[in-house]
């Protein structure tokens, strides 16, 4: 069914924290590679290792400059990912019920049996977390890996999504956004969390963490190159250097 | 976006297809026995099926295409699918017994002129549902859609059918579909996305530091969002295509429907502007997704 539910028992999501995150691309890596092995169909490509490589992710790592009007340029990695938005436009435009977001987690998931690859949800989603499999043609996307975190078999400290797990700078954090003491509600009210594209009305769960302010620009220009201080030499070097230093 | 040519030649044919339908339901003479009922039927309800089968080409599983009738209460998508078939089984019985009886229901007619409006109105809101893609969410997209299918119709069903003088109708249908095009293009350009306030700034929360720009894309090579989505090479021939589109599509079929009006020459010549205006809106229709700006062209660096 693909209408949305009014709301949902818990409000699963990332929060993504754009401080320190150092656009490594492991957690695009990870997920690529749980949900290529774990998931309903491979997560394909094609020409994988010829020179017009192409294939569907549910994760990708921007990259952009952001210029102050007073300051020098500073570069933000961005990931994104499916932000599993409580109006989410791609499950309502679904003529099949393939997409449909769960009312008890609040997760937006496609039944790839149910899926007819026409592509619309992918043109009602303004963040591009939906890609096409160029193989099983299906639609992809982020499934918040509801095939770890409620695994029974998997360590208790891999129940969270593959992106979050392999994170080697903790930019990422799943949680309950519905739970006002979660680590991720929490970061949300101490940090600023931001919605992305607002003005699209989609209320997305995850949240990402704006980067902290810089440190002044005057303590980081104040270092100047440090004089390098040498051995007088002697002997044969002792003549070069004094027929260089002559030489000018 | 991307132009797919399965779904510009679905809009455009099944758009004109149930424009016919839409007059044939509404009564539009038809003399000629049998042979030419079953000649007009079968040219509506072709251009419809055809469009239709067309749009199923661009599916990723042709299929499982039946199940995208059980989403109605969400799905735009899903009421066109039905409001299609719905349309097209009534049709093909008002046909059977217009061949068979010589008798047109007009109860029967009424709806299915209803259902036919219905699928081209619902066929546009696919579009104009998206707040995606600025320039398509407005209400002219459905105005636009359901004038040319009109126009179109009008076309091709004087040149099969008997209706008295038909030149006259045709030229002000023509010309108020193309008057609603030159709004719905006015409209676009004042409906970018940064018009409606997304910006890179915005997909990316980080206007408040300053001024945003994309340095690396995440991938070396091309996508499924990129060439969906971030598609631009289509925009090229942009101004050209506007004027074919326009000469073919509005003023080629004028001159034709004045020149017939004025000399009195037979009806069929109707065909050739009907011809000329469906060329026409092919280019249009191209254009239609070829210029339109989406969203997720914002985290790759344009629009």
């Amino acid at each position: 069914m693909t209408s949305l539910p009014t709301s949902t028992e818990k409000r699963l999501g990332l929060v993504i924290d754009l401080d320190t995150c150092v656009g490594c691309h492991a957690c695009a890596v990870n997920c690529k590679e749980w949900n290529t092995s774990a998931g309903a169909s491979p997560l394909a490509d094609t020409d994988a290792y010829g020179a017009d490589v192409s294939g569907a992710w549910l994760n990708r790592i921007h990259t952009f400059e952001v210029t102050p009007e007073n300051a020098p340029a500073q570069i933000v990695h961005f990931p994104k990912s499916c932000l599993h938005c409580d109006d989410a436009p791609c499950v309502t435009v679904c003529p099949t019920g393939a997409s449909y977001k769960r009312s008890e987690d609040g997760i937006v998931l496609v039944d790839e049996d149910l899926c007819i690859g026409c592509g619309l949800c992918a043109w009602a989603c303004p963040y591009g977390a939906r890609e096409m499999d160029p193989v099983e043609n299906v639609m992809k996307k982020c499934t918040l890996c509801v095939d770890r975190i409620y695994s029974d078999t998997l360590a208790e400290e891999d129940r969270i999504p593959a992106c979050v797990r392999t994170c080697p700078s903790s930019a990422r954090h799943f949680g309950d956004f519905n739970d006002p003491g979660s680590d991720v509600s929490r970061l949300v009210a101490e940090r600023g969390g931001i919605d992305l594209m607002p003005e699209m009305e989609t209320r997305p769960v995850n949240k990402y963490l704006p980067p902290r302010p810089k440190t002044s620009q005057r303590s980081a220009q104040t270092a100047a190159p440090a004089k390098i201080d040498t051995p007088k030499a002697d002997g044969f070097l002792g003549w070069l250097d004094a027929a260089l230093d002559k030489l000018g | 976006m991307h132009p797919a040519v399965s779904v510009i030649f679905f809009t455009v044919a099944s758009g004109a297809g149930f424009g016919m339908i839409f007059l044939i339901g509404l009564g539009f003479p038809v003399g000629g026995g049998a042979g030419r009922a079953f000649l007009v039927s079968l040219l509506g309800g072709g251009l419809a099926v055809a469009g239709l089968l067309a749009s199923t080409f661009h599916l990723g599983h042709p299929e499982r295409a039946w199940r995208a009738l059980s989403q109605w209460r969400s799905s735009w998508l899903s009421r066109e699918g039905i409001a299609a078939i719905v349309t097209l089984v009534l049709f093909g019985i008002y046909a059977l017994v217009w061949m068979l009886t010589g008798n047109r229901s007009q109860l029967l007619g009424l709806l299915i002129a209803l259902g036919a409006a219905t699928t081209v109105f619902t066929t546009s809101m696919i579009y104009a549902q998206l707040k995606t893609v600025p320039q398509w969410k407005s209400p002219l997209t459905p105005v636009v859609y359901l004038s040319f299918a009109l126009g179109s119709g009008w076309l091709l069903a004087s040149a099969f059918g008997d209706y008295q003088s038909p030149e006259l109708w045709g030229i002000l249908l023509v010309a108020l579909a193309w008057a609603a095009k030159w709004i719905w293009w006015a409209h676009a350009g004042r409906a970018r996305l940064s018009d409606v306030g997304s910006t890179p700034e915005t997909a990316t929360g980080l206007g408040f530091i300053g001024k945003v720009r994309l340095l690396e894309r995440p991938h070396t090579g091309e996508n499924y969002l990129t060439r969906e989505m971030v598609h631009r090479i289509g925009r090229k021939h942009a101004r050209k295509l506007r004027l074919l589109a326009l000469v073919l599509g509005g003023v080629l079929p004028i001159v034709i429907l004045a020149l017939i009006a004025l000399t009195g020459a037979p009806a069929p010549l109707i065909l050739v502007a009907a011809l000329s205006m469906i060329i026409g809106l092919l280019a249009e229709r191209w254009l239609f997704f070829a210029e339109a700006e989406h969203a997720v062209s914002l985290y790759y660096g344009h629009r």
